[in-house]
């Protein structure tokens, strides 16, 4: 089991930094009142991250031309969406889609 | 899911996100290995940073031999995210301890922030300490177990995408974010699909100018604001 000093470096490095980014806003929020519009502007987080995480996957940057689609990943979009509609219960939504996906890369 | 907010229910409340964290793990795994890291790198990695996304682009930019502030910072800005979603969350704990607050926000993830939020609709509002730990730990001991195996693999079994497993991630946002619409009392069903309308657009625009996790990060921030803005104009 190799571990060499850089990767562990990397390592301790990068997970200091994202703690960091995890952990101050807890220890500010706890000390200190947020204002109004903060609230209000924090409220649509859920909404817009995860849809943005959603397209993130369907779309991926070229520089020079236009987003390229991730065909795969659109098309078991649909039957997902239809599942959540429907079902209403995350296993459910998770499995079919997980299904679909089999499928598609089956089919094509 | 229901009102109940026990370390137990937690766990249970995590369970579907598991598949995600499993097809993300395992591809992570073998991606890692097949870069030239070891198992412990790799367990090291899902234990010490525990990134999810981020850590693909660590692999990557240490395979192409980039400087360690490097990869911090690309880190750094790829989970500046979590700034946001700590913030949200923080606002449920400010009665409970400093260490419980780290606690929580030491082993966030995008999926249990998503899960708290869809909970919150359930709990008028309110979320408690062990609750969030409940759903932490299953997050945090399936990313490490399932990135692992995925090492261990490696090159043995081909790519993991083939059993559509690595779109249950997708299928785990595309499910939170319908259940959080129907849920979520405080914003009218019509103005949710308005507002995912225009972040769709948005990304989509960032996307043609910028790479995908800044463009991610732009949109985030830009679509609050949005939020904002149209809410304002709604209920004139």
């Amino acid at each position: 089991m190799a571990l060499t000093m850089k990767v562990l470096w990397a390592i301790i490095g990068c997970g200091l930094v994202t703690w960091l980014s995890r952990v101050i806003p807890f220890v500010l929020v706890k000390n200190f009142d947020l204002p109004n519009w903060l609230i209000r502007y924090l409220s649509f987080v859920p909404l817009v991250i995860m849809t943005a995480l959603i397209m993130e996957n369907i779309f991926t940057h070229h520089a020079g031309s236009l987003p390229s689609v991730n065909m795969d990943n659109l098309l078991a979009t649909v039957p997902t969406f239809l599942a959540a509609i429907i079902s209403k219960s995350l296993i459910v939504i998770v499995v079919v889609g997980i299904i679909c996906m089999a499928l598609i890369r089956l089919a094509f | 899911m229901n009102e109940k907010l026990d370390f137990d229910t937690g766990i249970k409340d995590a369970l579907p996100t598991v598949f995600g964290y499993i097809g993300i793990g395992l591809a992570f795994g073998i991606v890692g290995k097949t870069s030239g890291l070891s198992v412990l790198e790799i367990l090291l990695m899902s234990l010490i940073t525990y990134a999810g996304s981020a850590q693909f682009i660590m692999v990557s930019l240490l395979l192409v031999g980039s400087s360690i502030p490097f990869v911090m910072l690309s880190v750094f800005l790829v989970n500046a995210r979590f700034i946001l979603m700590s913030t949200t969350v923080a606002q449920y704990f400010r009665q409970d301890s400093i260490w419980q607050n780290i606690g929580i926000g030491t082993l966030l993830t995008d999926e249990t922030f998503a899960l708290s939020m869809n909970k919150l609709n359930f709990t008028n509002h309110r979320l408690a300490p062990s609750w969030f730990h409940g759903a932490n730990f299953v997050a945090y001991l399936t990313w490490a177990l399932a990135t692992a195996v995925g090492g261990i693999l490696g090159n043995l079994v081909g790519d993991p995408k083939a059993f559509g497993l690595d779109f249950a991630l997708v299928a785990m946002f595309i499910g939170l974010l319908y259940l959080q619409m129907i849920t979520d009392r405080s914003k009218a069903f019509g103005f949710q699909v308005t507002m995912v309308g225009i972040v769709c657009v948005l990304m989509y625009v960032l996307t043609i100018f910028f790479s995908d996790n800044v463009a991610l990060i732009a949109t985030t921030l830009i679509g609050c604001f949005l939020g904002m803005v149209v809410e304002q104009w709604h209920s004139r």
